[in-house]
């Protein structure tokens, strides 16, 4: 039997929904018992809403002080702690779990699987290596602890339908004080979060400006899109770097996908390969956007755009 | 500081398109371009300008693997580095073997601050620079977009899914780079000659005595599927049909 802690990931009041993903890979490993622990200063809405997924046994709820702002050196040392219990250990390839997990990993002395995207057996897996330009099948050494971060753009979440038992867990190990949080600043908005939302809307360096980017926030508020983004408008300046989508920012799956006034670089489309649909709009009908796109438009973005979001408001 | 250490791994060029060999054993790099691999250079960048600041002594350029693997620390070289490492082995090297090697590198150097890319773009692991900051028990500042140095301390701006996330950690640490740190520079071609005479040392990895881990075994290399190629429709009203017939709408 495997036995799998999933490191919870959260912002103090909620459940990110990428802990529901990475249950729903460990729920794919034969006969797992799957745990989630909550490492925070005051869990217990996290915790509650753990334990609601379906596939969950038990919720471990760590408090403490020091787990208010999730800093790597000071969760590391818990999880290792409590590893000795589990044979696998999980968290999202999100840059949170892609900050910890390796620490984890390391002081565990055993190497890391990153971004699992698919499930062969308990030790089994398939990942991404080359941006994406290969899959390759690994084998993890079948007598150490399995250490890995799930590629959440590969997996439903789990749904809701649960009420596993939630223990309060203590936890002794000693943390180090050479990392403080420090502050963060974040353009939360009201729309859906890019990397969980349904329906995502993408502009591109064809937008021209940060104040041309209102077309596709209004089209985005109009389907009750989030936003993303290429490189090239990051780079623009026309949006912040938190909604690149691509290879180097974030790797999303939304069942409907438009990319407006995107071509379609390597980078971006490893991104996005894992979207339901993906509709394209951009005036160059040679872009490789329409490689890859399930329905496309050729035409000016400045007229089809608006046009779009008038018929559907 | 007296000395900061940067990471250069060796890895098949941004700009070529990786295949995959056909009987599934690897992908093709037989004749394929090699360069430094793009985040390590974004780190060795922001080594050098800490220098030119005046708040680093020396900037030392380390990688691991075979001779080749010269190339691209003449490179960091050319770039400005001072000097460079080579840990000499013909064997991959797994991420947490790598972390060690480095480790025995940091015992040698005694380095203020170590500088690494948030990942290389062959194995996409982004492991390396987390776990030598576990076997150092030092503080790690991964996907920075943005060093200060002040004293005995570093504050980083790190690139996370929800913003921008600020830290501050005590030296000597590990700071990874990420995309917008900075802008590499280019080297010139009298910074190629010049680079041609800085101290190159070779060390054999027997000669680190470090422990290696047990890698993951890579069993099956395949590409990825492939999307489709769509339809195109003329107009507005189709786009919305096309999106209603897949009730996207």
């Amino acid at each position: 039997m495997s036995k799998i802690l999933i490191i919870a990931e959260h912002d103090g009041a909620s459940l990110n929904q990428s802990t529901a993903k990475c249950i729903a890979c460990a729920a794919e490993i034969p006969d797992a018992e799957i745990h989630v622990a909550v490492f925070s200063d005051n869990g217990a809405d996290v915790a509650a809403a753990a334990a609601r997924v379906a596939g969950v046994a038990k919720v471990l709820q760590v408090e403490n002080a020091a787990n208010k702002q999730a800093l790597a050196a000071v969760l590391a040392p818990q999880i290792v702690a409590f590893a000795n219990d589990y044979s696998h250990i999980f968290g999202p390839s999100t840059t949170f779990g892609k900050d910890l997990m390796p620490r984890v990993a390391a002081l565990l002395g055993v190497n890391q699987i990153s971004d699992v995207m698919s499930v062969l057996g308990s030790h089994n897996f398939q990942r991404p290596i080359y941006a994406g330009n290969a899959v390759v099948s690994v084998e993890a050494p079948a007598d150490l602890i399995v250490v890995a971060t799930v590629r959440i753009a590969s997996y439903r979440a789990a749904a809701d339908g649960n009420n596993a038992e939630i223990a309060a867990s203590a936890c002794a190990a000693d943390l180090p004080d050479h990392t403080r949080f420090v502050d963060l600043q974040s353009g939360k908005s009201d729309r859906p979060d890019l990397q969980t939302a349904g329906k995502v809307i993408s502009g591109g360096r064809a937008l021209g400006s940060a104040e041309n980017f209102d077309l596709i926030y209004k089209l985005a508020d109009t389907l009750g899109a989030g936003v993303g983004a290429s490189r090239a408008a990051v780079d623009a300046g026309y949006v912040p770097n938190e909604m690149q989508v691509g290879q180097t920012g974030k790797i999303i799956a939304p069942d409907l996908y438009v990319a407006i006034g995107i071509s379609g670089a390597i980078q971006h489309l490893t991104g996005i390969k894992d979207a339901g649909t993906i509709v394209a709009i951009n005036k160059d009908e040679d872009a490789p956007i329409f490689e890859v796109a399930d329905i496309g438009i050729v035409g000016d973005l400045f007229q089809i755009v608006p046009e779009l979001e008038q018929a559907l408001s | 500081m007296e000395k900061i250490l940067v990471g250069l791994k060796r890895v098949v060029d941004y700009n070529v398109r990786v295949r995959v060999k056909s009987d599934g054993s690897g992908v093709e790099t037989d004749g394929v371009k090699m360069s430094i691999n793009p985040f390590d250079e974004i780190a060795l960048e922001e080594a050098l300008r800490i220098k030119e600041r005046g708040e680093a002594g020396e900037v030392i350029v380390a990688s691991i693997g075979g001779s080749e693997a010269q190339q691209q620390l003449r490179t960091g070289l050319a770039m400005g580095a001072d000097r460079a490492i080579l840990v000499e082995t013909n064997d991959a090297v797994d991420p947490l073997t790598g972390a060690r090697i480095f480790m025995g590198l940091i015992d040698r150097e005694q380095p203020g601050l170590v500088l690494l890319g948030k990942q290389a773009i062959d194995n996409d692991n982004s492991q390396t620079g987390q776990m030598l900051a576990a076997i150092w028990g030092r503080p790690q500042a991964t996907f920075a977009s943005a060093v200060v140095l002040d004293g005995d301390k570093a504050k980083v701006t790190r690139e996370v899914d929800i913003g921008l996330e600020s830290v501050e950690v005590d030296l000597p640490a590990v700071v990874t780079a990420d995309l917008r740190l900075n802008e590499p520079r280019y080297v010139k071609l009298p910074d190629i000659m010049k680079a041609k005479k800085k101290p190159l040392d070779q060390i054999p990895l027997a000669d680190l005595g470090v422990d290696t881990a047990t890698p993951i075994r890579e069993t099956k290399f395949e590409p990825p599927e492939q999307r489709q190629k769509g339809i195109i429709v003329e107009d507005v009203p189709a786009l919305i049909a096309a999106l209603k017939d897949k009730g996207l709408l």
